[in-house]
């Protein structure tokens, strides 16, 4: 394929431009976050780490960044849990109703969230899940089961099903199919989920900004605060972080693949 | 018979947990949504009623699809010019692009909007620069209206058009390509006769997925438009926590989904939603 036919300057030139596009506005955080000064702007006189220490001398932030962490880690397991034991039922019945199951769980990436929030404020007031630690876990949960049931059925799609007719012929029974079998040959696919439902839940705003208020205060919910309060350099250097802790679970997940791939 | 019949119990069992779940704390919602449109605040279709009557309501909806054709249109041209050198590149290369695309779209979309806000505010660092530069003698308005919307939504969305385009151009045999070009056809020949009619199905798939993604999108206007210029999702949001007018969001909640669903069964008989949504669907 290289050298046979290659994209003209034209649309070259058009494609680094987008790739600039893409990257360097993110990128322009990281230099605001270490400015001297007390607004946001690039570094006058030199480089300083001050709203990184104002960062971590923060309770409020601190406790955030903590109850984000816990939320997303419960939430992954609900998604995960839910996601591959489905993708894998529906792999194995393999018919119009399992299509139908399908085409539902990738239902809350197709409906907007704000749709989904809207609905879910006036139902967690029944159940009194508002502003509470299960109710915003469930939610996020629901809404990370898709990412889950795709990669997951991503994976099935290259096993071969006969291994798992095999496992039964020689009397394995479902749990130790499931066991010993299928989940091992998934697995990849079960990470790359979990990574991808982590990040949704560590990401969530809409959801959090109608069912959580006081007690349950999010990191994106307090960086929406920022943003909409008071514009401070504080705001880069989490901004920073959450870069720095996306590419590192992106990396991650990259790394497993070529292991798995090799 | 009796142990197969049993091993297709267990298999449902599977699908169960899922199930459940997303039947107690996913549809059951938004079915309330759908039901609070029609009883609230009496019952009947007064709420929907206000769709063809009310003034604000046809101005948000006229915006929201404005911004959201634009955003559509820009996104798929960025896009496909990236998709095109990412099919061409070799492999080597390839992960390179493919990473340039892959990381802006797992990056918090409050972090970009706050990167975004950073830039092109009044006193941000492009108006800075080009009052210091003597190029302009007042700050432009980039953002808290629809220009800085429109920003922060392509660059939202060019991703998602580059990942359906992609896939469908690198089914495209490339020795099609050089045979075009053995032949005779020249390089803009080759592109518009042969690539671009192969890739069309691609073009389309990525062109409803943004759409249908730009029309509920609630962070980046919000932030970017500065409550300035509304877009349906924030006009919602507005109407529920801040007006108190229950029917009338979630008239619009429900009409949003409406469109959205009736958007992806047109184009489910021109397109494989499969290209949409990856091989879950």
């Amino acid at each position: 394929m290289e050298g046979l036919h290659k994209p003209g300057p034209f649309a070259r030139s058009l494609a680094w431009a987008v790739a600039l596009y893409l990257v360097l506005p993110i990128s322009i955080v990281l230099p605001v976050s270490l400015t001297d000064q007390r607004f946001l702007s690039l570094p006058q006189d030199g480089l300083s780490l001050r709203h990184y220490v104002n960062l971590f001398a923060s309770s409020e932030w601190l406790d955030s960044i903590g109850q984000s962490l816990l939320i997303a880690v419960a939430s992954t397991v609900i998604a995960v849990v839910a996601g591959t034991l489905c993708a894998i039922g529906c792999w194995r019945i393999a018919r119009r109703s399992t299509d139908l199951v399908r085409a539902m769980m990738l239902l809350p990436i197709i409906i907007p969230s704000i749709v989904y929030a809207v609905g879910l404020y006036r139902y967690f007031a029944k159940l009194d899940l508002l502003d509470n630690f299960w109710g915003v876990a469930i939610a996020h949960g629901v809404t990370g089961i898709p990412y889950v049931v795709i990669t997951v059925s991503t994976a099935l799609a290259a096993f071969d099903p006969r291994l798992e007719q095999a496992a039964r012929g020689m009397g394995a029974n479902l749990v130790q199919t499931l066991r010993w079998v299928i989940l091992p040959r998934i697995a990849p696919g079960i990470v790359s989920g979990a990574i991808f439902a982590f990040i949704h839940s560590w990401d969530e705003l809409v959801i959090v900004l109608f069912i959580a208020s006081r007690d349950v205060f999010t990191l994106p919910r307090r960086i929406w605060d920022g943003i909409n309060e008071n514009l401070d350099p504080t705001m880069a250097a989490v901004a920073v972080l959450m870069v720095a802790f996306t590419l590192l679970l992106l990396l991650a997940d990259m790394a497993l693949r070529k292991r798995h791939d090799s | 018979m009796n142990r197969s019949w049993r091993s297709e119990i267990g298999w449902f069992a599977l699908i169960l947990p899922a199930f459940l779940l997303m039947t107690v704390f996913y549809i059951a919602p938004i079915l309330q949504v759908l039901a609070i449109s029609f009883t609230e605040p009496q019952p009947g279709l007064g709420n929907y009623e206000r769709l063809f009557t009310s003034e604000s309501i046809h101005r948000v909806i006229v915006t929201t699809l404005r911004i959201c054709l634009i955003t559509t249109v820009l996104a798929l041209l960025l896009g496909y010019a990236m998709s095109y050198t990412i099919a061409l590149a070799s492999p080597r290369a390839r992960r390179w692009w493919i990473l340039a695309v892959l990381v802006p779209l797992w990056i918090s979309v409050l972090v970009r909007a706050f990167a975004w806000v950073t830039l092109l505010r009044r006193q941000g660092l492009v108006n800075n620069t080009l009052l210091e530069a003597g190029i302009i003698a007042e700050p432009l308005a980039l953002v808290w209206n629809e220009f800085g919307i429109v920003v922060g939504m392509v660059h939202y969305m060019v991703p998602y058009a580059v990942l359906p385009m992609l896939a469908s151009m690198r089914e495209i045999d490339p020795r099609l390509l050089s045979a075009a070009r053995g032949l005779g056809a020249s390089r803009n020949a080759v592109f518009a006769r042969v690539f671009l009619p192969l890739s069309l199905p691609g073009l389309i798939a990525a062109g409803v997925l943004v759409f249908i993604f730009s029309l509920g999108f609630y962070i980046t206007p919000a932030i970017l438009g500065g409550g300035k210029t509304l877009m349906v999702a924030e006009w919602i949001g507005l109407q529920i926590l801040d007006l108190i007018r229950w029917g009338l969001g979630t008239m619009m909640a429900t009409m949003l989904v409406v469109s959205i669903l009736t958007t992806l069964a047109i184009f489910s008989r021109i397109v494989d939603l499969r290209r949409i949504f990856g091989s879950g669907a």
